[in-house]
């Protein structure tokens, strides 16, 4: 019934997009006309030994190695990871800890290369004829190049690239929304590299085996639109749709817009692939076109460089390694007296309380604000008043205000129940909410707390088994050493008193 | 430096604007007040706001707490809503002291806004129906009815009415009082007389009901001014539609299946709809965020629950009005009813550990 009258609110026009909730934000893109520009390289790059989701990855050259622009320095053998390759020419010129963008503050051991200047390059060998190939090995090579999801979540893209016999995946979705505002790097790829991106779609697309595909983009970027759509026309691909969906963030969100397209709901700790459904960034499909026609590694990707507070706003491809400060003196960015830089977009990205910092795979943004822009600096969180509004903008169908409530109060239990772990930080409660209570940020509070909470119980339960199993093998060995006594003492009776020690 | 997590941008909405946008939408119930009930309306609304602000102030001040949140319009707000609901006739000691009632047994014990169980002008209200039932089921004729004697636009009668209540100008509260239809209604069916007689007796007529022209409370009359706000309200998204729908549709509903078996001992739907504070209670006071629940379908419940207890008290109770017990009582249930109505959650099935 709720499908039923969804359905006929979207036939109607009533529901603005085809997923619940959600808010219209300004859009605020300022650099949608500014063509992609190349960033220097910088005289250092820093390379954190973690740039996606997963597993840390370790070094595998040394302080004083030369190495050539493409060479991976560093891996490891776990298998959610994706190595790291050298964004230059040069030589590796310490390995240490390095503060990286991270609410944290923590660093990371990162890998500092000096560049030499030179152009060689290591590539893998480029495979036009991929679809002579087996998938398996495109695969192999995706995870080679460390492709993660470029769209900012940084989830290495060879895991979703599985073709199971079990859930066989009907519909490749291209995920080309960028509803965050200010951010402008899927717009400018569609508009500068559509074809690349579709040649990424079709090596995409053979290799999971999906008949059908979707380019996703929102209908506030209807020059991509039209590019796009041109793009799959020059490939003569059959199958693919490039849709203009009607703009509400967050729409670029994987779950939502799964549900946007499908109207199916991606079951809570499934995957999209549960539901047929595999979902890929514009960039990331570049990036895998390169990796496999081209042999080309991650090294690279487009930054928005963007914010009221930059003065030459831009969409920069950037070596990753390059420090913030370096990329925002290059937009004319140099006193950052009364401005705040936001790693990311303004409604996910995190403000950086440090720009010596490097660019990394999930930078998709860089944005300099005025004091005044941050509304976290000029608000006073009031009480709730529990007006609800947190709820009917929720995508994912929360009780913002309740669960907020409960990581308060640190009742973590109950906010488990509430279903705190689903909730995937999207602001748009703390956007629309009246009070100013910082909402998502209760929400990691609550996760942290009992991320914790669940650590210290696996501890005290192997702990206590532990400790158990060592009582019984002491008493087995008791028992043990009582019994070759009473052996003993059985054959020779005279000798067992000083038999033991 | 302060600790500033995402999201950074913000809509701009703020509990001031929430507020204000309440107060503006109760404009045009205020103006058809200060119509029917000249300077009485002007000077019970003005007392209350303003002592419900003072009140605020002291509480805040005694509780050593940021004073600047008498200026967010929740305590201006709770002023105006109680003042609406307040016979014309209330002396001004009674307005204060409601009133204070509202904001520091209403609000403030509870730890202020946000945290109250009750609404607050709802519960003053029902501490003074309780305290002065008389002066609380008097309504004075209104103007522009010719049964009115006294000159409600008249400031000097006003405030002697106002300042030592009736004999200060020559009456008793009698002689210039009339029941409401509600209250018309359920006298005669005491003295054994149907309904449908006892609305002819009333003069009553749908159109006057809608518009407003009958005894009444302050804002409760005029079921269009009503409804104009909340359209506005509706409009401007600061409530949903569910709980007024279902608060509305309920009563309807019940009525006009009572009215159908037996149209004598039970009022027809229109006149429920029409009478006594269910306009205001359903698009005021049953809506007030803090004190109602916060999901879709935790609010349709809430509605239909104020529905079901205002038409039981309004037919079968010893008061005449039961919107405002209803929805106190409805009060009691939210933090059950938030419990119990989240929505499903995406990607979960619909059956949740609703537990714990």
């Amino acid at each position: 019934m709720p499908a039923l009258l969804k359905r006929l609110g979207q036939v109607l026009g009533w529901m603005p997009a085809g997923f619940f909730g959600g808010i219209e934000v300004p859009d605020r893109k300022l650099t949608a006309h500014e063509p992609i520009r190349e960033c220097p390289v910088p005289d250092v790059l820093i390379l954190p030994m973690k740039q996606h989701i997963g597993e840390q990855c370790h070094p595998c050259v040394h302080i004083g190695d030369h190495v050539l622009k493409g060479q991976k320095i560093a891996a490891t053998e776990g298998y959610m990871a994706a190595p790291v390759h050298a964004p230059v020419a040069g030589k590796v010129v310490k390995i240490e800890e390095h503060r990286i963008a991270h609410p944290s503050g923590l660093g990371l051991p990162c890998i500092f290369i000096e560049p030499d200047g030179s152009d060689g390059e290591h590539r893998y060998e480029p495979w036009a004829d991929w679809e002579t190939r087996d998938p398996a090995e495109l695969r192999e090579r995706v995870r080679e190049c460390g492709i993660v999801g470029l769209g900012g979540a940084v989830f290495p893209t060879f895991i979703k690239l599985v073709r199971d016999q079990h859930h066989p995946i009907n519909t490749l979705i291209l995920n080309g929304i960028e509803c965050e505002p200010y951010l402008t790097t899927d717009h400018r790829l569609m508009l500068e590299h559509a074809d690349e991106i579709v040649r990424g779609l079709s090596i995409l697309r053979y290799m999971v085996g999906a008949r059908e595909c979707v380019i996703a983009i929102e209908d506030n970027k209807q020059d991509a639109v039209e590019v796009m759509r041109q793009a799959v026309v020059r490939a003569s691909l059959t199958g693919v749709r490039v849709l203009a969906m009607p703009t509400r963030y967050p729409q670029g969100s994987e779950k939502q817009l799964i549900e946007s397209i499908t109207g199916k709901q991606v079951p809570a700790g499934k995957l999209p692939v549960h539901i047929g459904v595999l979902c890929q960034n514009v960039a990331t499909a570049r990036a895998v076109y390169h990796a496999i026609e081209h042999g080309r590694a991650l090294t690279e990707r487009v930054v928005t460089v963007s914010g009221e507070a930059m003065p030459r706003p831009g969409n920069l491809r950037i070596p990753f390694g390059a420090p913030v400060r370096f990329v925002l003196a290059q937009c004319g960015l140099e006193d950052l007296d009364g401005v705040h830089v936001l790693h990311g977009g303004p409604m996910m990205g995190e403000r950086l309380r440090s720009v010596d910092v490097p660019v990394v795979k999930a930078t998709n943004g860089l944005l300099a604000l005025h004091e005044e822009q941050i509304h976290g600096l000029n608000a006073e969180e009031q009480p709730c008043i529990h007006c609800g509004h947190c709820g009917e903008v929720c995508p994912i169908r929360l009780v913002p205000n309740l669960l907020a409530d409960h990581c308060r109060n640190d009742a973590f239990e109950r906010a488990e129940a509430y279903q705190l772990f689903d909730c995937i930080e999207c602001g748009c409660c703390s956007y629309v909410c009246p009070s100013s209570i910082p909402l998502v940020h209760y929400f990691r509070y609550g996760k942290g707390q009992l991320a914790q909470i669940r650590r210290a119980e696996t501890f005290a339960e192997e702990s206590r088994r532990r400790s158990e199993a060592r009582e019984r093998r002491l008493a087995r060995e008791r028992e043990a050493k009582q019994a070759r006594r009473r052996a003993r003492k059985a054959s020779t009776p005279a000798q067992a008193e000083d038999g033991e020690g | 430096m302060p600790i500033v997590s995402s999201p950074h941008l913000h809509g701009g909405d703020s509990i001031r604007l929430t507020m204000m946008s309440v107060i503006l939408a109760l404009l045009p119930a205020s103006l058809m007040a200060i119509y029917l009930f000249g300077w009485l309306a002007v000077f019970i609304i003005t007392t209350s706001m303003a002592t419900c602000m003072l009140a605020e102030w002291l509480c805040l001040r005694c509780m050593g707490r940021s004073t600047k949140a008498v200026w967010d319009g929740s305590a201006a707000l709770t002023g105006l809503l109680l003042a609406l609901t307040l016979p014309p006739t209330l002396p001004w000691w009674m307005v204060v002291l409601g009133s204070i009632f509202a904001i520091v047994l209403g609000k403030q014990v509870y730890g202020g806004l946000g945290f109250n169980l009750f609404n607050p002008a709802l519960s003053a209200r029902v501490i003074l129906l309780i305290s002065f039932p008389l002066q609380m089921t008097t309504w004075i004729v209104p103007m522009g009815d010719a049964r009115a004697v006294v000159d409600l636009y008249d400031i000097a009668v006003a405030w002697s009415l106002f300042w030592s209540g009736p004999e200060a100008i020559g009456h008793t509260l009698d002689a210039i009082t009339m029941a409401s239809p509600l209250g018309h209604v359920k006298t005669e069916w005491t003295v054994g007389v149907g309904v449908t007689d006892a609305l002819v007796h009333y003069n009553y007529s749908y159109l006057d009901a809608f518009l407003g022209f009958e005894a009444g409370s302050l804002g409760e009359t005029s079921a269009m001014a009503l409804l104009v706000g909340g359209i506005y309200l509706l409009a401007r998204h600061t409530i949903t539609w569910h709980i007024p729908f279902a608060y509305l549709a309920t009563v309807a509903l019940l009525a006009a299946v009572f009215n159908a078996i037996d149209a004598e001992r039970f009022a027809p739907p229109m006149f429920h709809l029409l009478a006594g504070g269910l306009m205001l209670c359903a698009f005021f006071m049953a809506t007030d965020p803090v004190s109602s629940p916060v999901t879709p379908l935790g609010r349709l419940f809430f509605g239909m629950g104020c529905g079901i207890l205002t038409w039981c008290i309004r037919t079968f109770g010893g008061y005449p009005e039961g919107a405002m017990f209803a929805v106190l009582l409805m009060n009691c249930a939210v933090p059950l009813i938030d419990h119990y109505c989240r929505p499903r959650v995406y990607g979960h099935s619909v059956d949740r550990d609703a537990g714990s």
